[in-house]
């Protein structure tokens, strides 16, 4: 291959003169037919084989070269009239009122003219932004002369009347594209020069068209359908239809048609001409198909999500990569990705046989291409590429191999790649995994890095990629491997952690009363492959007992020192000081945790300070990746041991609390009532800004609220200690104080746009209330429980309420996702310099230090250059009080 | 311009939430521009118009430096390159 050492310093767009297209053309096209009877493309027609070739194995009757040398060559038609190109009728209406009707010079004195060029040429290169805005003002000045400076003549206005017709009022009226193209290439250059308009490579008078080029057949292929049936692209039928109208106007001339015949004719040639420009012109019918299907034209091909632009040049489908289904896998690493036999034995990467590899290989050569861990190619080092499915002796091949071969091998455990879900918002979108090859049709991860990703397993799929030098490979994994995304520059802290019944497990099995018999404890070390020495039981009579805080402490490295108040420290569990009898202020030191429980706060995903993250800030991410998954793994095995689940008792509220909350909602409807009477006798107090009626919703919501509130605390109050719900609210595992209220005693206040709901009939929700009824229940206070039941009315209220939900969070990922593209395309270039100085691609400063401090967040002590009291901690180990 | 609105506009800089604006001598902006490695027009720009460029009687082609506080740097410098307008 012939490298060519010239490089590409900018590019230069232009028009086509009539002379460059009949120039690079290498056939006029005369007639509309396209195929004879026997099916062979006719000279002269849309399809003339000098075009390019189409089928294999052809010669090109232009350029000689078979299907995949050719390059394709344009053609041409001569039209009968001129037709204005659609896509510059803005540039000709400038054109046309800025220059004189009558000398087609540009509507400024000539001493101007000179100085503003001269000063349009400085500006041009080192103050583009300036350039553009004096061709604006100069275009201006001329559209507002009255008279020409130049001969004097009285300028007439000149008026666009969409698409593409121009109207000279009170002057010639219409006027047609052939007195256009003679105005416009009377136009001197050094007054296009200062109109903005490069003379150059774009005279004006090449905005009209009377040469067409036709484009080659590789531009729009015909496609041959199962019946036999040849299907032309949508570009052949406009071209025919424009070859068609042109023909006939050609005709009209000759026989001396009359004007009006010839008009009408020349209008459905522009009409055509433009649609096959742009089939999407407002005020402009569209070319259809004959099944009604829009025709897709020239700009439809470049336009939009699925145009050439965005769908094949910014973004495009690649090779060596997979999607499926994702689906939770415990027993992976944070770090592995499992994947499916089926793709493994799919996506390959090229290893080189050297000596030291060479009898692995063979054996993936042995195993061909239907057995994992086999190979699909081969390639010799002549560069052949050799495909196993038709390799007869495999044997004989995987003999032959030697260094300088390329074995294309399946995708093998350990192999790095890279994985990557939908909508990339941010760097963790797209992380490198280790392989796991399993059996199975789902890609499985470890749930730890379902937060990065926004993924659940409600049918999510998923993308891998596989780089494929070794180059790409180091780099991908130094950058993105799992671990290193622990942390994210957002805020510092672990966005990797544990979730949900992580927590809860972690909480069970560090609580003070669990104790483990030296049966529990071998099971519990053997899942995590822990190898060391058994500890000292806590408890040696009658039987052996070992703490859980015991167990997990083995995990924590020798030298680490934590102090931290849990989520649990609050309430009458606050814990402040380590002498706290309520176990809830985690206290680890020497790797030994002391007092405390484990909860959302301590290990928790998305939880900075934690003493998760401290494990990380001290010991890096590698002893974090492992902490966690030997942790998460011991803390699953325990959830599994005593077993946790939940079920309809556990939400079912205690009487006492079913008395203490029907009394706080008695009493909120009697308040209610007070204020509706107060704003009925005009003795409510109006907030300011606000309307009376304004000010009585805002003081009902407000009591309502208030009174859902209290009612949850009076039951949850009333909870066990030991009732999952309860301990996964507490903890932190899943679910609120706010679910916990709604599923056992009451549902509360229904909303829409963040008002009472209120819109149905006159005056009322449903036909059910009076007029003007205030009451909370007839504007969507819903006073059961999931436990309870919903009435048919609450149910009505509840999915109003639930229904704007959904539409909020569907208009809302479509407008982040605009914003998102936005941002990314203004700031995908910019750059840290080494001066740490944030720059564009054209050296322009935008920051003068990244973040104004340049520090990176993953590293720095939430702003502060040292944090005294971690060190402290970290060194001491004790503090007696946080 | 009425005595009022110019009293204000005088006031601009005291404003504690208005960073210290200086100009710079020819000398110090040409060590600037050398520090950056850059030609002037690619720092920011402000325009001439603007109250503070006003104020400091900055002329197009000038250099404006600003010292701002800044919570986690302690200060943080930055320059605008004025321009007509
Ligand atoms: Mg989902
Ligand atoms: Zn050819
Ligand atoms: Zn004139």
């Amino acid at each position: 291959m012939v490298e060519s050492d010239k490089t590409i310093k900018g590019i230069k767009f232009g028009i086509l003169s009539p002379e460059m297209i009949r120039k690079i053309s290498v056939t006029a096209v005369v007639t509309p037919e396209v195929y004879d009877e026997n099916g062979i493309p006719i000279e002269g027609g849309v399809m003339d084989p000098r075009l390019g070739v189409i089928e294999p194995g052809q010669r090109c009757a232009t350029c000689g070269n078979t299907l995949a040398q050719c390059p394709g060559h344009f053609g041409h038609l001569e039209l009968a009239k001129p037709i204005i190109h659609i896509g510059y009728v803005r540039h000709i209406f400038m054109l046309l009122k800025t220059t004189c009707h009558s000398c087609n010079r540009v509507k400024i004195p000539e001493e101007d003219v000179l100085r503003y060029r001269d000063l349009y040429r400085r500006l041009r290169n080192r103050w583009p932004q300036l350039a553009s805005s004096l061709i604006e003002f100069i275009r201006q000045k001329a559209s507002k002369a009255l008279e020409c400076p130049h001969c004097g003549s009285r300028q007439f206005k000149i008026r666009l009347e969409k698409p593409a017709t121009f109207i000279e009022e009170g002057g010639r009226g219409k006027l047609y594209p052939d007195v256009i193209k003679q105005w416009l290439s009377n136009i001197p250059n050094t007054d296009l020069e200062i109109l903005g308009i490069d003379p150059e490579v774009a005279r004006p008078e090449w905005m009209i068209i009377n040469v067409l080029a036709i484009p080659p057949i590789a531009v729009r292929p015909s496609i041959v359908l199962e019946t036999g049936m040849r299907a032309e692209d949508d570009l052949t039928h406009k071209l025919v239809d424009i070859i068609r109208a042109n023909e006939k106007l050609k005709e009209a001339l000759n026989s001396g048609a009359p004007e009006i015949i010839l008009e009408d004719l020349w209008e459905l040639l522009q009409y055509h001409v433009m649609t096959y420009i742009d089939n999407e012109l407002p005020g402009v019918p569209v070319a259809k198909r004959r099944s009604g299907m829009p025709l897709k034209t020239l700009s439809q091909r470049l336009k939009g999500k699925e145009g050439r632009f965005r769908g094949n040049l910014s973004g495009k489908r690649v090779d060596y990569s997979a999607r499926t289904v994702i689906s939770p896998d415990p027993n992976l690493g944070i770090n592995e990705v499992g994947v499916p036999y089926e793709v493994a034995m799919t996506l390959t990467v090229p290893e080189y046989v050297t000596q030291w590899n060479l009898d692995k290989m063979r054996e993936y050569v042995l195993n061909g291409p239907y057995r994992w861990p086999g190979a699909n190619y081969v390639i010799d080092p002549s560069g052949r590429r050799l495909d196993l499915r038709y390799v007869k002796d495999l044997k004989a091949l995987a003999e032959s191999l030697k260094p300088g071969y390329i074995v294309e091998r399946h995708l093998v455990n350990g192999d790095i790649v890279m994985f990557n879900r939908q909508p990339s918002l941010h760097r963790m979108s797209i992380m490198v995994h280790r392989v796991r090859v399993l059996p199975g049709k789902t890609f499985r991860l470890h749930l730890a890095v379902c937060p990065p990703y926004n993924a659940d397993f409600d049918g999510d799929e998923m993308n891998l990629h596989v780089p494929q030098t070794v180059e790409a490979r180091a780099e991908a994994e130094e950058l993105l491997l799992v671990e290193k995304h622990i942390l994210t520059p957002r805020y510092g802290g672990p966005i990797i952690g544990g979730i949900q019944d992580y927590i809860s497990g972690g909480y069970l099995l560090t609580l003070k009363s669990t104790l483990l018999t030296k049966d529990q404890v071998s099971d519990l070390l053997a899942t995590i492959d822990y190898l060391g020495e058994i500890p000292e039981p806590a408890i040696l009579s009658p039987v052996e007992a070992w703490t859980g805080k015991q167990i997990f402490s083995l995990l924590l490295p020798e030298d680490f020192n934590f102090i931290g108040e849990t989520r649990l420290s609050s309430g009458n569990l606050k814990c402040s000081s380590d002498e706290c009898f309520w176990d809830t202020l985690l206290l680890v030191k020497k790797g030994r945790i002391l007092a405390g429980v484990i909860d959302k706060t301590v290990i928790g995903s998305q939880q900075p300070k934690s003493m998760m993250h401290y494990l990380i800030m001290d010991k890096g991410v590698e002893v974090g990746a492992e902490f966690m998954n030997k942790a998460f793994k011991l803390f699953l095995r325990y959830i599994e041991m005593v077993g946790f689940t939940m079920t309809l008792d556990n939400v079912k509220p205690d009487e006492r609390a079913l008395e203490e909350s029907a009394k706080v909602i008695s009493d909120s409807y009697g308040e209610v009532q007070k204020l509706i009477d107060m704003y009925r006798a005009g003795q409510l107090e109006p907030v300011p800004g606000r309307t009376l009626s304004e000010t009585l919703e805002i003081r009902i919501l407000d009591v309502l609220a208030r009174a859902r509130d209290d009612a949850g605390s009076a039951s949850i109050k009333y909870m066990s200690l030991t009732n999952p719900v309860y301990i996964m609210a507490r903890t932190g595992a899943r679910g609120g104080n706010l679910n916990i209220t709604q599923m056992s005693v009451v549902l509360g206040q229904q909303s829409v746009r963040g008002e009472r709901i209120w819109r149905g009939y006159r005056g009322r929700v449903l036909s059910h209330y009076k007029y003007g009824d205030l009451s909370p229940k007839a504007k969507g206070f819903v006073e059961s429980s999931f436990y309870r039941g919903l009435t048919p009315l609450e149910v009505f209220f509840h999915s109003a309420g639930g229904r704007e939900g959904l539409v909020d969070t569907a208009v809302r990922t479509s407008q982040s996702g605009y914003m998102q593209r936005r941002l990314i395309n203004a700031l995908q270039d910019l750059y840290i310099e080494y001066d740490m100085s944030v720059r564009s691609l054209y050296g322009e400063l935008v920051q003068f230090k990244y973040g104004e401090d340049s520090v990176d967040p993953k590293k720095t002590a939430f702003g502060k250059a040292v944090d005294i009291d971690r060190i402290i901690v970290k060194n001491v180990g004790w503090r007696m009080s946080v | 311009m009425s005595d009022k609105k110019k009293r204000i506009e005088e006031k601009i800089l005291e404003h504690e939430l208005v960073p210290k604006h200086e100009l710079l001598t020819r000398e110090e902006a040409l060590g600037v521009l050398r520090e950056l490695g850059i030609r002037p027009e690619q720092l920011p720009w402000i325009r001439a118009s603007d109250p503070i460029a006003k104020l400091l009687g900055a002329k197009p082609g000038d250099i404006i430096r600003i010292v701002r506080k800044s919570p986690t740097a302690g200060t943080s410098v930055a320059y605008r390159f004025v321009v007509v307008g």
